[in-house]
């Protein structure tokens, strides 16, 4: 009894935790979003679901998916090599050299974005340079590339780190036996690491396209507010404070088109595995 | 040949990571406030931010924060652990999917459904919110960097300890805790880090004035730029430098010594 007890008290804090911060907040998104007050009775609804059928927002939400992708798409085949090069012999001090790529990461995301607006805006660093060097300023802002650039700056280590995790967990002798057997470097690569590396470069695509489809505040900094993505509707609905049925209906809807997404990537591996760390 | 196309891509993609944080770094030291020309080095805008109450403020609500989010998550996050890691395997697998959630989710969901939460019990949006935020998720990354650990160990050490007349709570803190050490340091780093990152999260759960530097620096965008926040910045980035860098210093000499 008192081993039960003990037992108890060492998982209580978990399943406060649990239940009163991510499975009731859950529960209250879908109830902001399936619930209507008029005065003081609550009606069930769909209205907040309906009115997002609308050419506009679905335009921004298929906008959002297809910037993610870029960016996702871009992140890995610049991203691949990197993890490639640092796991291989290019290199003495890999270990220093994964903490200078990883070391933005930990600087403030708001002030590496707010960097990029410093360096591209009209009257920008880049800008005053090319002015100097006698060629026309242009605005780079504004634009969907701007928001795909702004993703991939934000998101590659995330793409580099889960690969270079698989990759190097590869054991030597797996590598060597292939080129014992013949194989070309090329073939080694395609046949033996490629493979083996795919649980990072899953997880490397999920942890690029989630936070991609979402943004709000890339959008808003490198886009101007001129490419919204499905996160600026979302954070409109509560910034302005009076549509939070229709912001949680959205937040549901991004909620499964990212799982749905996430289901259709883990599709292609047998054992899906989370190798964030 | 090869050796060398490698290292001048990995610098070239170096170079692209750092080239926004260089660029904050030279135009915190430019005497200039327009972004276009260099007026000569100056170290007016550091004086600038530590003159400037609501910066100031902002920088200690954040250091606040993380320091005592990573504390109470780690906390929260070990005994979480080692109670998982008691469980029967499907009730812990069951239980991980649920902590797994904010990771998994993105964090604007995670945002809007704290700050529904907050709504409906009707609590002040403020620095409490803002803590509580934080702690939720910090939480699995602490459970996910303990849980490998206990699965590594040898649970027999601790048997032999209870059998030899220890009582489970010095068990756990003389063998269990010490062994597991390495992945509570990693939580507890992983929890700061996060917390000084996040922007999103912290957007919809402050308020009543309370701003961190990303809710700060986020809302004085509309207003123009304080060169101030170039200084902000490369502080900040000197600060994870040198801690970066001591802790690659000691993981090497460890290693020298192995």
């Amino acid at each position: 009894m008192k081993k039960k007890l003990g037992k108890f008290a060492l998982i209580f804090p978990f399943l406060l935790w649990m239940v009163l911060l991510i499975v009731v907040p859950l529960f209250l998104i879908a109830y902001y979003a399936f619930t209507t007050s008029d005065g003081n009775v609550l009606h069930f609804t769909f209205d907040n679901f309906k009115s997002f059928i609308r050419p506009n927002f679905i335009k921004v939400l298929i906008r959002s998916l297809k910037l993610s992708l870029f960016a996702t798409v871009i992140c890995l085949f610049a991203g691949y090599p990197v993890a490639l090069i640092l796991s291989g012999n290019a290199f003495k001090k890999k270990a220093l050299l994964l903490v200078l790529l990883l070391a933005p990461m930990w600087m403030n995301f708001i002030l590496r974005t707010y960097a990029w607006l410093t360096i591209l805006s009209e009257k920008g660093v880049l800008n005053s340079l090319l002015e100097a060097a006698g060629f026309n300023t242009r605005s780079f802002l504004g634009n969907e590339k701007a928001v795909v650039f702004g993703m991939v700056y934000n998101l590659l280590p995330y793409m580099i780190l889960p690969i270079y995790t698989s990759i190097s967990k590869i054991p030597h002798s797996l590598i060597e036996a292939s080129y014992d057997l013949g194989s070309s470097s090329y073939g080694c690569f395609k046949r033996v690491i490629l493979p083996l590396s795919l649980p990072g470069i899953l997880s490397g695509i999920t942890l690029v396209f989630v936070p991609g489809v979402t943004t709000f505040v890339i959008s808003d900094y490198l886009g101007r507010g001129k490419v919204p993505l499905i996160g600026n509707i979302i954070e409109q609905q509560f910034s302005s404070g009076i549509e939070w049925g229709f912001g949680a209906a959205i937040s549901i809807i991004v909620m499964f088109v990212v799982i749905l997404c996430m289901r259709i990537i883990n599709k292609f591996t047998d054992e899906p595995e989370v190798t964030l760390l | 040949m090869k050796k060398r196309l490698s290292r001048l891509y990995f610098y070239l993609v170096l170079l692209f990571l750092y080239a926004p944080i260089l660029t904050l770094v030279v135009l915190s030291f430019n005497n200039n406030k327009s972004r276009a020309k260099w007026g000569g080095f100056s170290l007016r805008w550091y004086n600038e931010l530590f003159h400037n109450a609501t910066m100031m403020k902002a920088l200690w609500i954040t250091v606040s924060v993380a320091l005592i989010a990573a504390l109470i998550s780690t906390v929260i996050g070990t005994v979480s652990a080692i109670a998982l890691h008691k469980c029967r395997p499907r009730i812990r697998k069951a239980l991980l999917d649920v902590t797994y959630v904010p990771m998994m989710n993105s964090d604007i969901v995670t945002g809007v459904s704290l700050m529904l939460l907050f709504a409906f019990l009707r609590i002040e949006r403020g620095f409490l919110t803002l803590l509580l935020s934080h702690i939720t998720f910090c939480i699995p990354y602490v459970i996910l960097a303990i849980l490998p650990k206990l699965y590594g160990i040898n649970m027999s050490v601790y048997e032999a300890a209870l059998d030899l007349g220890a009582t489970p709570f010095k068990a756990y803190t003389r063998i269990l805790i010490p062994e597991i050490m390495p992945g509570i340091i990693s939580g507890f780093l992983m929890s700061i880090t996060l917390s000084i990152d996040d922007f999103v999260i912290s957007f919809f759960n402050t308020g009543h004035g309370v701003q961190n530097i990303s809710i700060l620096v986020n809302s004085s965008k509309k207003v123009g730029i304080n060169p101030a926040n170039y200084a902000l910045s490369a502080l900040m980035f000197g600060a994870v430098i040198i801690i970066l860098l001591i802790m690659n210093f000691k993981d090497s000499k460890r290693s020298n010594v192995q």
